[in-house]
């Protein structure tokens, strides 16, 4: 076969594309003034901020006062749950959040827990949906910030947000936090629907946009506190220069992202459903995390009995296809995937998995070479694995029983 | 995060698969954790003229079973029980510090080989 790259990590990160960085580079090569300066130079940088920040309220339909530009989704989840922490401790000290969160939430739990605060955390069910009965008894007067992901990174799977925010609503006064950082431009994300929304994270790199560069939606009244203290710069609630050129283009990329959705994730799930139909039909001793119909247009995500995904990624990457793993071993912990083991994989199973995330350049041609190189790969780690021989071993045995 | 030398044993793996006349095994490690290691060897005159695996683990796993395979070749058991997990490190030109682990699985593999073998002398 020929030697072919092709990327399917677009979860992960991905290109910046050609319009939204033709409308970064005059950010930052003519309109380089500082949007706190009242020179000509100030205020045209501080109208293309401005003009950015209305879009993306236009693009969430939101309002220009409740966008706040920030580095990046990290720092967006931090200040939602470190701000809402600060500003309400002494209304209440009961935080409740999820088992799959992404690490930006889940280590800032984990700070604020040291810090005094009482953080449930919500089991989910096999396909990773959120338990909405636990989550109805988890809420008490005491309870200040619910924060819940709307698609998780890794599996891929979509919360009923509507449903979670308005049973946040009616069983507490909690601000409730949506990390929607893989969501955006994959699914709807419309804050006049998610009215029960008070704070959506969001990240640029995520939707071809720049990297370095991400939004927190405050909804008009909701108590939070600044993070990062300073100049007065973003209504005084996120000091520091504003990044200019990466607020017009993660404006521009959220804009084209929206309108071009609808269309797109057809074409996505449409692949990712062909991806996903051929690898459980053709590699034996496979299996889908996540849910089936409830999950991400550009994310598939498998288990491979008997194998280690580290292997299986490495391997991936030498036949030209570049993926991601919930393996321990490629990770520092050397445990696997918080994820995958909320979802009731076993450790073992949990050390096998494999992430493909689709994006914009991704065809069909590509999801087959995939599959093939899956196939030989999966087929030469088994061969390597003891833990297919054992399995070979108890199949023999099965017959002779017969 | 891997030398060269690490990702050479990690895409041509020596040494992969059952041998087809050893007359010692020693497995190691366990799914949970993510390593599995079993060593295969052929013994002849105290001498191990052979050597083989099968791993289940990650590209450090692999070429360290790989490497260690190499290096026992040849050897006597005594001087096979003497090699030491670094010795392996320092085969594959370093490996990084999380790593460590699945040079000592080949180690401990090797030993449990060697030991379920004499076992079976003795008898």
């Amino acid at each position: 076969m020929a030697k072919k790259e092709i990327y399917l990590d677009h979860a992960a990160t991905t290109y910046v594309r050609q319009e939204v960085l033709d409308a970064m580079l005059p950010c930052m090569t003519d309109i380089y003034g500082n949007p706190s300066s009242l020179h000509s130079f100030g205020q045209r940088a501080r109208k293309a901020l401005e003009a950015a920040r209305a879009s993306v309220a236009a693009s969430l339909h939101a309002r220009p006062e409740e966008i706040f530009f920030t580095s990046g989704g990290t720092e967006s989840d931090n200040w939602a749950l470190r701000g809402v922490a600060a500003a309400q401790g002494s209304k209440g000290r009961h935080i409740i959040t999820s088992k799959i969160e992404h690490p930006a939430v889940l280590n800032t739990a984990k700070d604020l827990e040291k810090a005094g605060f009482r953080v449930t955390y919500l089991d989910v069910d096999a396909d990773g949906v959120v338990n909405v009965d636990q989550l109805k008894e988890a809420l008490t007067p005491d309870t200040i910030l619910v924060s819940i992901m709307a698609a998780n990174n890794e599996i891929g799977t979509i919360q009923p947000i509507e449903e979670l925010g308005r049973i946040v609503k009616a069983g507490s006064k909690a601000a409730f936090h949506v990390d929607a950082v893989q969501a955006v431009g994959a699914i709807e994300v419309n804050l006049e629907k998610w009215k029960d929304v008070d704070l959506l994270s969001l990240s640029g790199h995520k939707f071809y946009g720049p990297k370095g560069v991400g939004v927190l939606f405050i909804r008009k009244g909701t108590r939070i506190g600044p993070m990062i203290t300073g100049g007065s710069q973003e209504r005084k609630k996120r000091a520091g220069t504003e990044n200019v050129p990466g607020s017009v283009g993660f404006a521009k990329a959220l804009e084209l992202a929206v309108a071009e959705m609808p269309e797109e994730s057809r074409r996505l799930a449409e692949l990712r459903d062909y991806l996903i139909d051929r690898v459980l039909t053709e590699i034996k001793g496979s299996r889908l995390n996540g849910h089936r119909t409830k999950r991400l247009p550009g994310n598939a995500n498998f288990s491979f009995d008997y194998i280690e995904g580290e292997g299986l990624l490495m391997y991936m990457s030498m036949r030209g296809v570049a993926a991601s793993t919930g393996s321990a071993c490629s990770s520092a912990s050397l445990e696997p995937s918080h994820v995958l083991l909320a979802i009731g994989l076993k450790h073992e199973t949990a050390h096998g998995s494999f992430r493909a995330t689709l994006g914009k350049t991704t065809t069909k041609e590509d999801i087959d070479y995939t599959v093939e190189a899956l196939k030989d790969v999966v087929n030469m780690l088994r061969e390597m694995s003891p833990l297919y021989d054992e399995m070979k071993g108890a199949e023999r045995q099965c017959t002779v029983k017969k | 995060m891997y030398s060269e030398k690490v990702m050479e044993h990690f895409a041509n793996p020596h040494n992969m698969g059952e041998l087809e006349d050893y007359n010692a095994v020693g497995e190691v490690g366990n799914a949970h954790c993510g390593d599995i290691m079993r060593m295969y060897l052929k013994i002849e005159d105290n001498i191990i003229k052979d050597a083989s695996f099968k791993t289940f683990g990650c590209c450090a796993a692999i070429a360290s079973s790989s490497v260690a395979t190499d290096m026992i070749k040849g050897m006597t058991i005594d001087e096979a029980l003497k090699l030491k997990n670094e010795d392996v490190v320092k085969a594959l030109d370093g490996l990084p510090p999380v790593k460590i682990h699945c040079s000592v699985l080949a180690e401990e593999a090797i030993k449990k080989a060697i030991e379920n073998y004499r076992e079976g002398a003795d008898q």
